[in-house]
C-alpha cells in the first residue's frame, strides 16, 4: 500500500512531507520501544508509535523507515516535525490507539514482512 | 594498507533528547561517499545504540569511525562507570537504565545486543571505574 492509503485508512492528518504520500510501504511496526524498533529490520516501513520524542525519529532515520504515525491523537512538537522533514519522512498524527490503528493497517494487507 | 579515513565525534552526555546526532551525521557522511544502504544502516544503528548507551550510563565519550577499503569500524570510548559483568549485559532484556530512560523509548536491555547484532565483530574492553571501550567492525562485501 501506499502512504496516502494508510494516511485514508487512519483518517490521519499530515504534518509533514505531504509530497512523498505516493512512496510504498512494505511493511509496519507499531512499537513505543524504540530498541524494540531497532533490532529488526523492515524494508521501506512505517512506524506507528505512542511515543512522542526525538527518538522516534532519529529511530526511523536509521532504519531508513519512510512514514511515523502518532497514535491517540499525540501531537510532536515542531523540532520533532523539523527533524522528520529534513529526513523526508512523513509523519502523520491519528486519534486512534496503537491497537487499533496496526489492526486495521494490517487486516487492509500491510504485513509485517511484505516483499518487495 | 592505505590510511582509513577517520570520522571523529565528540558525543554529549548533558542531554538524552539530543543523543542520536552523531550517527545521523555519519549515515549522511557514508550515504555521500556512496557505500551501500545495508551497509550503512548496519554501522549507524550499530553506532546510534552505542551513542545512547554512552548518553544513558557514561556521561558521553568519544565516537571514531574509521573507513578501511575492506570493513568499517566504530570505537565508542567513554569514562563512565564500567561493565562489572559484561555476560549480563549482554542479555536481551537485561538493564541497569532508569525509569525516566525507559519512559523514553530505550533502556530495555537491547542496546548491547543489537550492536552484536549489526556488526560482523564486537569486543568490549571495560574496566570499572575506569570506562569503557567498544569497537565494532561491519565489512564491506
Amino acid at each position: 500500500m501506499k502512504i496516502k492509503d494508510l494516511k485514508e485508512l487512519l483518517d490521519a492528518d499530515v504534518l509533514c512531507c505531504e509530497e512523498n504520500l505516493s512512496r510504498h510501504l512494505y511493511s509496519a511496526c507499531g512499537c513505543d520501544l524504540m530498541s524494540d524498533v531497532l533490532a529488526y529490520v523492515k524494508d521501506q516501513g512505517a512506524l506507528l508509535t505512542g511515543l512522542v520524542n526525538p527518538q522516534v525519529v532519529r529511530t526511523a532515520v536509521m532504519m531508513d523507515l519512510v512514514c511515523i504515525v502518532f497514535v491517540r491523537s499525540k501531537l510532536p512538537t515542531e523540532d520533532i516535525v523539523e527533524l522528520a522533514k529534513e529526513n523526508g519522512i512523513v509523519v502523520l498524527t491519528t486519534d486512534k490507539r496503537l491497537y487499533e490503528a496496526c489492526g486495521i493497517l494490517y487486516s487492509n494487507g500491510l504485513g509485517v514482512k511484505e516483499s518487495k | 594498507m592505505s590510511e582509513p579515513l577517520v570520522f571523529h565525534y565528540d558525543i554529549d552526555g548533558e542531554d538524552f533528547i539530543s543523543a542520536g546526532q552523531a550517527s545521523i551525521q555519519i549515515k549522511k557522511n557514508l550515504r555521500r561517499i556512496g557505500l551501500s544502504p545495508e551497509v550503512i544502516r548496519r554501522v549507524s544503528i550499530a553506532m546510534y545504540e552505542g551513542e545512547i548507551n554512552m548518553v544513558i550510563h557514561a556521561k558521553g565519550g568519544t565516537a571514531d569511525v574509521l573507513l578501511y577499503e575492506d570493513r568499517i569500524e566504530i570505537i565508542l570510548a567513554d569514562k563512565g562507570p564500567g561493565i562489572s559483568n559484561i555476560e549480563e549485559a549482554m542479555q536481551e532484556g537485561f538493564s541497569t537504565a532508569s525509569d525516566t530512560i525507559r519512559s523514553l523509548g530505550f533502556g530495555a536491555g537491547m542496546g548491547l545486543p543489537n550492536m552484536k547484532r549489526y556488526s560482523d565483530k564486537m569486543t568490549i574492553d571495560t574496566t570499572v571505574g575506569v570506562g569503557t571501550t567498544v569497537t565494532m567492525v561491519i565489512n564491506i562485501t
